[in-house]
Parts: structure tokens; C-alpha cells; sequence
């Protein structure tokens, strides 16, 4: 076998390899992503209830409290980034982490310093390689997070936010998230949104009955406020992180079927390169043997 | 005119029924819930709910970090984690 031919060869195995993985890797994307809607559609009860509580609330007391109080003078606001542990996943990570820097240069035209708190291992490893201060970073369950992760970042998130900005240096007046909404298996749209400080929108579809009744308060307005707010805060970063674990297969899913697609093509085509070797060779072959026999019934009829 | 109850975590419903009456521990106390019941909203300390059922078997969920708001017959308990 000649050397080209070889090296065709080698180069289609190799091929084929790369292939099987990321055929294997897009059909597991593709079962995550199914498992991970239903996880944003799990959620969505809880959800709807934290809202009808908060904007009953809201509407039915003028209590004030801190997550909904705005600063005067804001001069500094947390930017949350919600990206991927791992690759393979086209451009979901740069793409969130470039809304995220956007953010912070608009914040920054208004005067307001950002700091970064980054979910995921690739928005971290941007920061950390850019030497950029990271005021807080949590990794190791982009593709599966729980209530209980939604809940560590919101109380930190929370602290932060309660704490006076002017004195505090950890101390922010707004927090942004910076995530990638699921809209669709091939719509997929990185998102900034402000949190803090609350605006509570009395629920956007009123219910059929016309006005909602007066609520009694159990123990007292500002109890039940100060108890259901933090948890509000929490429903919608873990509704944030669901969205952007689904975005996460679905980018992956995507990437991978692009990638299998390529692999077939040059599969295609590394095949019809060693087809026009091996042909070449054997064509090469049969006119030495040719020549050859030529050379000799020449050199025997001149002995002769 | 049964109570319409729903009991829901973060992660998922937990319980969807009816019910004839809902008895759980707000900071205040005990609190039972009946049918024709004003609208309310409270916060509930760790600790369990118990429903009773249209037939009168009750059942008991464990809440934490949870919540109970009433409106018009629709009771929704909504719990950091419940089980």
C-alpha cells in the first residue's frame, strides 16, 4: 500500500472516532434537554404562587423593605453570569459572558461600578484569565442545578445587596443577571435582567373575578414580606438557571449535530481522496509492469 | 363547597387535591383552614400540615421554610422543601 493511501486511511479513522463521540454526546444533549424542560415546567407552580403571594402583598400594603427600596445614589451593582462548566457547546458561554461585559459597560456609563459573581467554569476561567476580581463564583452543576444551589447564590446575592454600598465594598445597590433564556429546541437568546431592587408587577393577568379580596397577614404584613421576598429573589434565579441549563443542552445538542454533520462530510470526501490513490497506484503499477515487459521484448528482439 | 389545596416545593408539585379542611402552624399558632375561609397569607414554621380529606382521612406533609395563602377556597402551601 503506498503512503498516501495510508495516510488517507489513517486520517478516516480518526475521523470516524471523533464522529462516534459527538453523535454520542449530541444524543445525550438531546435526552437532557427534554429532562431539563421539564424541570423549568416543574418549577413553574411554585413560581406562579411566590408571585400571586408577592403581588397580593404588594398591592395590599404599603409596607417598604429593603429589596424593594431603590438607592438614591447607586454606585455600585452585582452582575450575575450564568454560563457553562464545559465546552462543546458552540457559542453558548462566549455569548453570555459578551451580554455580561455589555452589562457592565452600560453600568458604567451610568457610574456604577460592576462586580462580577459568575456561575459556571467558563465564565470564571474568562474572569480569572483576565484578571478581572471575581466577588464570588460558584461551579460543578451548570447542566443540573438545584434549589438548593439557587438558594447559596441568593443568599449571598441578598447579603450583598443589604449591605450599604457606601460603606460596604462588597456592599451593591442593584443586582443584574446576566443568563441565556430558552425559547425554543433552536431559540436560544442570552438575556440581561435587573432583580434587585424588586419591582413587583401586580400580576400581569388579573384574575377572572376582578380585584383580588383584602388578605388578612399572618403574623403582620411586613413579616410575611420580609419572609417571601428572599424566597421570591431565589424562585427566579433558580428559574434563571433552569432556563440556562436547558440553553446549555441545546447549544451542545446543536454544536454536536454540526460537528457530526462535518465528520460525514470529510468522511466523504477522505474516501473519494483514497478512492483516486488506490487508482492511481494500481494504474501506476499495471504501466510499470507494461513498461517493463516492453523494455524486455525490446532488449530480447535486438539480441536476436 | 370543598377547599381546593395545593401543596408545591420549588423543584415540583407535591400534593393537588381537595380537601374539607387544612390545619397548619403559622408564627402566630395553629391555624385551621375551612371552607368560606377569608383570604390570608401567613408564614409557617417548620414543621407539618395535615390535610383531611373530603372522605376524612387526614394526611400530613413536612414543610419547611414555607407559606400559606388562602383565596376564595384555594389553598396554597408553598414550601422550601416539602414532603
Amino acid at each position: 500500500m503506498g503512503a498516501q493511501l495510508r495516510i488517507y486511511r489513517r486520517r478516516m479513522r480518526s475521523v470516524k472516532a471523533t464522529k462516534k463521540i459527538t453523535k454520542a454526546m449530541e444524543l445525550i444533549s438531546a435526552s437532557r434537554i427534554v429532562k431539563a424542560q421539564t424541570r423549568v415546567q416543574a418549577s413553574t407552580p411554585y413560581a406562579t404562587e411566590l408571585t400571586r403571594a408577592v403581588s397580593a402583598v404588594a398591592s395590599f400594603s404599603s409596607t417598604k423593605h429593603p429589596l424593594t427600596t431603590e438607592s438614591d445614589k447607586p454606585i455600585r451593582a452585582a452582575v450575575l453570569i450564568i454560563s457553562a462548566d464545559r465546552g462543546m457547546a458552540g457559542a453558548y458561554s462566549s455569548s453570555v459572558i459578551k451580554e455580561g461585559d455589555q452589562l457592565v459597560s452600560l453600568l458604567r456609563n451610568r457610574g456604577i461600578d460592576a462586580n462580577a459573581y459568575l456561575v459556571g467554569r467558563k465564565a470564571i476561567n474568562y474572569y480569572r484569565f483576565r484578571n478581572r476580581a471575581i466577588s464570588g463564583q460558584w461551579s460543578g452543576f451548570s447542566d443540573n442545578p438545584t434549589y438548593e444551589h439557587a438558594k447559596e447564590i441568593a443568599d449571598s446575592l441578598i447579603n450583598a445587596f443589604i449591605a450599604d454600598a457606601q460603606t460596604d465594598k462588597n456592599g451593591v445597590d442593584e443586582l443584574h443577571i446576566v443568563y441565556t433564556e430558552f425559547r425554543s429546541m433552536v431559540t436560544q437568546e442570552p438575556m440581561a435582567k435587573r432583580m434587585l431592587p424588586l419591582e413587583v408587577v401586580e400580576s400581569s393577568a388579573p384574575p377572572p373575578s376582578g380585584a383580588l379580596p383584602l388578605y388578612e397577614f399572618e403574623p403582620s404584613a411586613a413579616s410575611v414580606l420580609d419572609a417571601l421576598l428572599p424566597r421570591y429573589v431565589e424562585a427566579r434565579i433558580y428559574n434563571a438557571m433552569l432556563q440556562a441549563a436547558a440553553s446549555e443542552h441545546a447549544a451542545r445538542r446543536r454544536a454536536m449535530k454540526s460537528a457530526t454533520d462535518n465528520a460525514d462530510e470529510l468522511i466523504k470526501s477522505l474516501t473519494r481522496l483514497a478512492n483516486a490513490a488506490r487508482q492511481a497506484e494500481i494504474t501506476q503499477e499495471i504501466s510499470e509492469i507494461v513498461g517493463g515487459a516492453d523494455a524486455l521484448a525490446s532488449a530480447n528482439a535486438g539480441s536476436e | 363547597m370543598p377547599l381546593n389545596v395545593e401543596i408545591v416545593s420549588p423543584e415540583k408539585r407535591i400534593f393537588s387535591g381537595e380537601a374539607s379542611m387544612v390545619s397548619a402552624r403559622t408564627l402566630d399558632g395553629d391555624l385551621g383552614i375551612l371552607p368560606g375561609h377569608t383570604s390570608l397569607l401567613g408564614v409557617l414554621v417548620d414543621g407539618e400540615v395535615s390535610i383531611k380529606a373530603l372522605d376524612g382521612t387526614a394526611t400530613t406533609f413536612t414543610v419547611h421554610g414555607g407559606f400559606l395563602s388562602v383565596n376564595k377556597d384555594r389553598v396554597s402551601i408553598l414550601g422550601e422543601s416539602a414532603e
